[in-house]
């Protein structure tokens, strides 16, 4: 019987997410709706639609498997997906915003004046936007089979496709109304079960939850030291350069906006995490048999069910359920939003909103098949290798561009290439198999202590070694990211000297200006 | 402002326009903004300690939690104490973060002022 409500719930929040998407179109009327959202974004709505778009499946399933599975040590997830967001917070927020940037790619050109590392940074965009996609349809994927008995693959094609038509048709506007209505889905959807869990909980005598969790964990690493080092790096580092986290502060209105946005995104994401290791800790209690492989990450979706039974249980798992798709559709849209924007600038032939629109499927194409390719990871391992090569190649490139007026061409270069290109061959090492135990597999598993030094050393070596390669514009391209806005005065030469910042900062050029010519 | 069209190109291609619409703003009205905008040495200088108090500012705040950060695991393993752990990582770690930012928020915001006073002391004569 649980199954038609769970087909409701699903069902319910698929079609929410088209009429949001819908009312969106509506009133995209303009260009600059469509991938900016006009830049009117008030901090409150915007703040939701970031943290709607953030806590993917990882977060909602994934973080209650892992703490199931492994013990509190994983609760370092959460709580560095949050912290990302205080370092993007201290080191990117307002100076990104004023970079007039709309993507990485841009930035990059509009900083350093290159073609050549518009490029390179176009490719990582993609690469990290599909490695990140790839979990989010398999676990939507996931949810279904096990709610439903559906097919494997079926939850993913459906996310698939209902993302791409959501993007193609209302772009950015529209996607922020799509996710700000999905934070507080997610919200909601994980904090009624939580507290009905809590009261069975109590109805059954308190049982104690065995916390320490020593018998029957299954190992997660020969180092754990080393491993729980290696995830703090990765995710303190990693978020500032998410695809989709970048397109969102383009959103707001100007820089002194972006960073008050991004307080109150920490204040939501963290009243979020307080959720998933309620789901952990009871889900050792009332569903003990599944800690082992994959199916950890079901723990969530299991437990109203388990631990509450009957009509209730069926009901609050329904919502688990709907939920766990806003997830998977909410973070899904981001990145489809983002990799077809990269496409649309860098890869196809010609600019504007019809060559997105055919852009969108092409953006999906890829992680779908790798998704249907690839199984057998935990949702949360996989987004961790995402975010290791982020923080290994965009970290020290967003870092160094805004902070060090000795950045060259070439150096940036070298730091994308080796920090990025190592931690990116570290985890197909690791996830082709090749190396399974002691310190090499621990190195390669967890590649962020090592790579994002090796990013950063390769780029300031090689830009202290190459000081005649410095772009002309550094000095106004500082002056530009970090003047408040109260001092600008505008389309004068100053701001205006450095070109290619992207689609049309203040000055009203093209959507890919960048690449005009 | 990105080169002129290919001459090859018959028609000038349409451009979409996704900026704001372009304000007529005054021109400025202090002489250390002229410098700025002029980009004069003295210019620069006003730019560059406006980025050293943010880059303060902001490693302040990134030390505090690379320190906090560091030392957590070192002290959970010899601690061993996983009542310890579910504490700090599962509650008490959100509500500090979102603290820090706010100090942070605050400083950013306190230095941007200020240097806005400096740059608006001295009218353009």
């Amino acid at each position: 019987m649980s199954q038609s409500y769970t087909v409701t719930a699903v069902t319910v929040v698929v079609l929410a997410t088209v009429l949001v998407g819908g009312f969106g179109l509506r009133i995209s009327r303009t260009t600059s709706d469509f991938y900016v959202a006009s830049r009117t974004v008030r901090p409150a709505l915007n703040a939701a639609a970031i943290s709607g778009e953030y806590l993917s499946a990882a977060s909602f399933l994934g973080v209650a498997g892992l703490v199931l599975l492994h013990g509190p040590d994983m609760l370092w997830y959460p709580v560095g997906y949050t912290a990302g967001y205080l370092v993007l917070l201290i080191f990117v927020a307002a100076p990104l915003r004023r970079s007039g940037a709309y993507t990485l790619p841009d930035f990059a050109e509009g900083r350093l004046e290159s073609r050549a590392v518009r490029r390179l940074v176009s490719v990582f965009v993609v690469g990290a936007g599909w490695l990140y996609l790839v979990p989010q349809l398999q676990g939507a994927g996931l949810t279904l089979k096990i709610l439903t008995g559906a097919p494997d693959w079926f939850g993913g094609v459906l996310v698939a496709l209902v993302v791409v038509v959501a993007v193609a048709a209302g772009g950015m506007r529209s996607i922020t109304f799509v996710q700000a209505f999905q934070y507080w889905l997610k919200l909601t959807a994980l904090l009624v079960p939580a507290l009905f869990l809590l009261l069975a909980w109590q109805g059954d005598g308190r049982p104690r939850v065995d916390l320490d969790l020593t018998a029957a964990v299954v190992g997660r690493a020969d180092h754990p030291l080393y491993a729980t080092y290696g995830l703090i790096v990765a995710t303190f580092l990693g978020t500032m350069g998410l695809p989709h986290v970048v397109v969102r502060f383009y959103t707001s209105p100007n820089g002194r906006a972006a960073r008050r946005t991004t307080v109150i995104v920490l204040a939501l994401i963290g009243a979020f995490y307080l959720l998933p290791p309620v789901y952990g800790a009871l889900g050792r209690l009332y569903v003990p048999e599944l800690p082992y492989g994959t199916d950890a990450d079901a723990a969530v979706l299991l437990l109203p069910e388990r631990a509450i039974g009957g009509l209730g249980g069926d009901l609050l798992g329904a919502l688990v359920a709907g939920g766990a798709f806003a997830a998977f559709l909410s973070t899904a849209s981001g990145l489809t939003m983002a990799v077809a924007g990269v496409l649309t600038q860098d890869v196809l032939p010609s600019r504007g909103v019809r060559h997105f629109r055919l852009a969108t499927p092409l953006a999906m194409a890829v992680p779908l098949g790798g998704s249907l390719l690839v199984s057998g990871m935990p949702v949360a391992d996989s987004v961790g290798m995402a975010f290791a090569v982020s923080a290994s190649s965009f970290c020290p490139l967003l870092v160094l561009g805004i902070w060090w007026r000795r950045l060259t061409p070439p150096g940036a270069i070298a730091g994308l290439l080796l920090g990025g290109g190592l931690a990116f061959a570290a985890t197909v090492i690791t996830v082709s198999g090749a190396v399974r135990s002691g310190w090499p597999h621990a190195l390669l598993a967890w590649p962020a202590v090592w790579s994002v030094p090796v990013g950063f050393l390769a780029m300031i070596l090689v830009s202290l070694a190459t000081r005649g390669r410095i772009p002309p514009g550094t000095n106004a391209a500082m002056t530009r990211f970090h003047l408040p806005e109260v001092l600008m005065s505008g389309s004068r030469k100053g701001s205006a000297s450095v070109s290619a910042a992207g689609p049309g900062e203040g000055t009203g050029s093209g959507t890919g200006m960048g690449g005009a010519g | 402002m990105t080169g002129e069209p290919a001459s090859r190109q018959p028609a000038p291609r349409r451009e979409v326009v996704t900026g704001e619409p372009r304000r007529v703003r005054p021109l400025p009205r202090y002489r250390a903004q002229a410098e700025i905008e002029e980009q004069t040495a003295l210019g620069d200088a006003y730019v560059r300690s406006l980025m050293r108090s943010q880059l303060r500012a902001g490693l302040t705040a990134f030390a505090l939690l690379a320190l906090v950060a560091g030392t957590l695991p070192l002290a959970f393993a010899t601690l061993r104490d996983a009542t310890a752990v579910w504490v700090v990582l599962g509650f008490a770690a959100y509500p500090l973060l979102t603290l820090l930012a706010w100090w942070y928020v605050r400083r950013a915001e306190r230095n941007e002022r200020d240097f806005a006073r400096l740059v608006k002391g001295r009218p353009v004569p």
